[in-house]
């Protein structure tokens, strides 16, 4: 076993907020090593971007109070001084937004950012940097690079303005490459296409991602490991196909009974998950964040479980004894039968 | 819960949009020149049947269903809600039609009132048209709310302390407030969360089986259209290119672009190898500049020579399948 | 860009000819007024009146009016106040237009330099004292009445320090440009500070919100996730998109300014620019001084403008395509 590439150690946000603290990312510990692709998901208020944006410090809100460690090749990110930091932030962790719509500053071309992050790291000319955004922009499949180096964001369309992002988060050959819902705001074929571009450069580049997503379709189709967030919390951890096949953890199982079907089948109803996601701001943590919403939900939910390994490499926190897990997951799944 | 019938084949046409045409004009570089938007589309809905428009971006779903419930006039055609062309209707003719039909749209905030309290807002519409006397007015929306899950307590909340998805709740609630036969939903789930996706899914379901409603479902994701609808449209730029039954579009697509956007779907994969899919070239055309002939045909795989010159209409094939496509994906080619 | 320039010159062109047609419509055709009257003055002799019915031409079709008007003004440039007993209008204007150019352009130089410095200042100093220690200047700056300080600044290096720490100022008034740069400058370095203070504040202030927006959006996230430099972050992304906000603000106060607005400064400072030449031509009712001043302030505004357009197409690709 090799040694991590990043590893995250019990990490935990809170803000300091006028109505009490919130708690946004509530000690998480995880590993991504070299060459993998980690999906991780949840929905809104899950703590999965909130935890990500944590590891290259980049969130600036003062109220925010960071604990925990994250060691990137055994260095702490979370320590090390603001120089050190930059020379890694782009260089050997890139980072893709949600929206390339606002991810690119209006008044520079294509070539001019994708420059700024090369001279930012290494000694080459303007020239040499120039040459180099184009090489890229032909890598992430943008037709007549040498003319559409000058263009300017505005006159990208949505999907060809996410290659831009992504040509500009490779150009530096970083190890790890965390994309924050690279595709939602992107339309189906144009997702499509942007997942199978990021396939494809992964097994070029060789680069791990954390892919950070809401939605498991995705993540099926992109990670080797997956993990599931909920009130700031992991509530499970596998590899893809022990999560999509055996999926563990009540929430895990409502989240992909709350998905139609795509084999063909229409279902009659979906097996939705019941009431709201819980709030940041609820104070009541030590428990199952997950019993209110949990149809299994006892009062041995009370405290919080641990996260606990029940078969190699495939974890979850949750108090049903896994013996019995497979039952309860046909019976959580049972409202999504098929129509006659 | 059963499953919600689909409508009886011979049940009467609620509605029916012919030849509508939406164009917009603007102004660019080049001079004044027509966004077209919805460029002839015809389709019929049958009482207590939904119908599922499909489509990305840019390809006139929203706009097209504006103009069903005349938000916006169309350029030309007519729809007919039972019957009667409301497109050519006075204000006033239309009022009185408006209670049959009501629209949910993508972001409920924008469109629910900040100032008014949650009774108050499902009120509005029956005060607006005079529907009984104030204690009648307010037992109704009470009701209504319960119906899509709000308990009293919620009654004199406003907007800004409901979620997302209750939000959307109340939004359906205020469209049922007349009773209408017709609900257009436009991307009514696309803003939620996965779980709250579901609820209001299966709550759609739910009123529609209780009161006999007629859908017209709007969405860019083919699978939520798959469950929700008995038939799905599909639209590219303005044009309605594949119409058919659900699990028959779903199943068996049988317009090349249709096949695509199945293809792009990010299934939940559970086998060991990631499959084969068709990825689609290139971005979605100017819905200013189309092309010729078929409009998909700079994007599709099969497209020849006579694609990008003549044209192909809608047209029903043998399996009652209606596409407009010179080469249609063969039967069971899936 | 060059299309971009060329239309907005041609528009601008079309907006000042809009202008001197709606000038000439309310000098001249006013109905119920002698025009000839008002352009006489008060009290005018009867062969006054006839000299300026004649000259402009009032007995003539309106569009001959309008043609012998900007004939006066532009061409043959003899347009004669009646007011003053035969002054020469144009050369009236010309003396005052380097007056009000050079107090402007200097305080427009100094209120940017200090204004960019005090918002960039604030923006990077946000949470410590350093923001509102600056913004509390800048709303100082704001509230302080032009011609108040004026005459504070006067009266300290005029009159009562003026023996001691400012000898070096000269008397009020203005001194050309050939009369040397440093003489110049010097004549006008106090009214270019007092005039610059009310606008730096302002500025400071605008840019500070504009600046403190953008450090909140996605792109200066991702600037700052690229491994940059917050120096860099803070001029390079976060002031150069909101410079944008700064110079549409810029095209309207300084048109303003330049068109006479900046008359409070000249009266306090004894400068005799267009400001200080519209208001006694106003006081006299000197009707042709008045036209003239209006058309040539117009000019003024609409080349200001021009530039603005051409400076804001500059920073923002977004705006050149339209």
């Amino acid at each position: 076993m090799s040694e991590p590439l990043l590893e995250v150690r019990n990490l935990r946000v809170s803000f300091r907020t006028r109505t009490g603290t919130v708690t946004a990312v509530d000690g998480i510990s995880f590993t991504v090593d070299p060459g993998e692709v980690v999906g991780l998901v949840g929905e809104s208020g899950s703590g999965k971007s909130v935890s990500m944006l944590t590891v290259l410090r980049l969130i600036d809100n003062p109220n925010c109070v960071i604990e925990g460690e994250v060691l990137f090749k055994g260095n702490d990110l979370l320590t090390m001084s603001d120089a050190d930091l930059r020379s890694i932030r782009g260089r050997e962790i890139a980072m893709i937004f949600q929206d390339p719509m606002t991810a690119l500053t209006p008044v520079y071309t294509a070539g001019w950012h994708i420059s700024e992050q090369i001279r930012a790291h290494e000694k080459v000319s303007k020239k040499a940097a120039n040459d180099r955004a184009i090489q890229l922009l032909t890598s992430v499949g943008i037709p007549n690079a040498e003319s559409r180096v000058n263009s300017y964001p505005h006159e990208f369309s949505g999907g060809m303005r996410q290659r831009v992002v992504i040509a500009m988060a490779l150009s530096c050959n970083p190890s790890l490459l965390i994309a924050d819902e690279p595709t939602t705001a992107l339309d189906v074929t144009i997702q499509a296409q942007i997942l199978e571009l990021l396939r494809d450069l992964q097994s070029e580049f060789g680069a791990s991602i954390v892919l950070i997503t809401h939605d498991m379709g995705v993540v099926s189709q992109m990670a080797n490991r997956v993990m599931v967030m909920y009130g700031g919390r992991l509530v499970e951890a596998g590899s893809r196909l022990d999560v999509m096949r055996e999926p563990a953890h009540p929430y895990t199982w409502g989240l992909m009974g709350s998905i139609p079907p795509t084999d063909g089948t229409r279902a009659v109803r979906l097996a939705a998950i019941p009431g709201a996601p819980i709030s940041p701001s609820d104070s009541d943590r030590d428990r199952c964040l997950f019993a209110p919403r949990c149809t299994f939900a006892t009062d041995s939910c009370r405290p919080q479980p641990g996260l606990i390994e029940h078969r190699p490499g495939h974890s979850d926190a949750c108090i049903i004894p896994f013996s019995e897990r497979a039952q309860r997951r046909t019976e959580a799944l049972a409202p999504m039968r098929a129509r006659t | 819960m059963t499953a919600s019938s689909p409508a009886e084949p011979n049940a009467p046409i609620l509605l029916e949009a012919r030849d509508v045409v939406k164009h917009f004009p603007i102004r660019t570089a080049q001079g004044r020149q027509q966004v077209r938007a919805v460029d002839g589309v015809s389709l019929k809905v049958r009482t207590g049947e939904t119908l599922g428009l499909v489509g990305e971006s840019g390809c006139g779903k929203s706009t097209f269903g504006r103009c069903l419930v005349k938000l916006i006039d169309p350029t030309s055609g007519s729809v007919l809600f039972d019957g009667e062309d409301i497109t050519h209707m006075s204000r006033r003719e239309l009022r009185s039609r408006r209670t049959g039909f009501q629209m949910i749209f993508q972001d409920p905030y924008a469109s629910l009132n900040p100032r008014r309290r949650a009774a108050a807002t499902v009120e509005e519409p029956m005060r607006t048209h005079g529907m009984g006397t104030d204690q009648e007015i307010r037992a109704r929306a009470i009701h209504l709310l319960q119906t899509v899950g709000f308990d009293e307590s919620y009654a004199n909340r406003y907007p800004h302390e409901f979620s997302g998805g209750q939000r959307q709740r109340l939004g359906i609630a205020r469209a049922l407030a007349l009773s209408p036969r017709l609900l257009i939903a436009d991307e009514p789930v696309s803003a939620l969360d996965v779980s709250i996706q579901a609820q209001v899914l299966n709550l759609l379901a739910d009123l529609q089986e209780e009161q006999k409603l007629t859908y017209v479902f709007i969405a860019h994701d083919l699978a939520v259209v798959h469950h929700i609808a008995d038939r799905i449209g599909v639209m590219y730029l303005g044009e309605l290119v594949e119409l058919g039954g659900s699990t028959e579009v779903y199943n068996n697509p049988r317009h090349p672009y249709t096949e695509a956007l199945l293809s792009a779907i990010p299934v939940i994969d559970t086998d060991t190898e990631v499959r084969e899919r068709i990825v689609l070239t290139g971005d979605l055309p100017n819905p200013i500049d189309k092309p010729s002939g078929c409009a998909f045909s700079p994007r599709c795989r099969y497209a020849q020579d006579i694609c990008r010159v003549e044209k192909p209409l809608l047209q029903i094939q043998l399996d009652g399948r209606e596409v407009a496509c010179h080469f249609p994906v063969a039967t069971g080619a899936k | 860009m060059w299309r971009f320039a060329g239309r907005r010159a041609l528009a601008a062109v079309l907006v000042l000819f809009a202008i001197s047609v709606m000038v000439f419509l309310i000098f001249f055709a006013t109905p119920g007024a002698d025009p000839a009257a008002r352009i006489a003055g008060r009290n005018a002799s009867q062969e006054t009146l006839a000299q300026v019915r004649a000259s402009f031409g009032f007995d003539k079709p309106m569009y001959m009016q309008y043609g012998l008007m900007m004939r006066h003004l532009f061409i043959d440039r003899d347009l004669t106040s009646f007011v003053n007993r035969g002054s020469q209008v144009i050369p009236q204007i010309t003396q005052a237009i380097p007056v009000t150019l050079s107090l402007v352009i200097g305080a427009a130089v100094i209120w940017m330099v200090l204004g960019i410095i005090m918002g960039v200042a604030a923006t990077a100093g946000r949470g410590t004292a350093v923001d509102p220690i600056i913004m509390v200047f800048g709303v100082i700056g704001v509230s302080l009445p032009v011609y108040w300080l004026g005459e504070v600044v006067n009266l300290i290096t005029q009159s009562r320090l003026h023996d001691s720490w400012f000898a070096w100022v000269p008397p009020l008034g203005y001194a050309p440009l050939s009369d040397g740069v440093g003489t110049w400058a010097l004549h006008l370095v106090l009214p270019w500070m007092t005039l610059a203070v009310l606008y730096a504040g302002i500025y400071a202030r605008v840019l500070r919100s504009e600046m403190v927006g953008a450090m909140n959006e996605d792109y200066v996230r991702m600037a700052r996730a690229k491994g940059i430099g917050e120096g860099r972050v803070l001029i390079r992304h976060a002031l150069r998109t909101s410079l944008i906000v700064i110079v549409s603000l810029f095209g309207l106060d300084f048109g303003a300014l330049i068109g006479g607005a900046a008359l409070l400064t000249e009266v306090v400072f004894g400068l005799q620019g267009v400001g200080k030449l519209t208001y006694d031509s106003l006081q006299n009712f000197d009707l042709p001084v008045i036209l003239g001043c209006v058309l040539y302030a117009a000019f003024f505004v609409v080349v200001a403008n021009f530039i603005v357009d051409l400076a804001y197409a500059w920073l923002d690709p977004r705006v050149r395509h339209v």
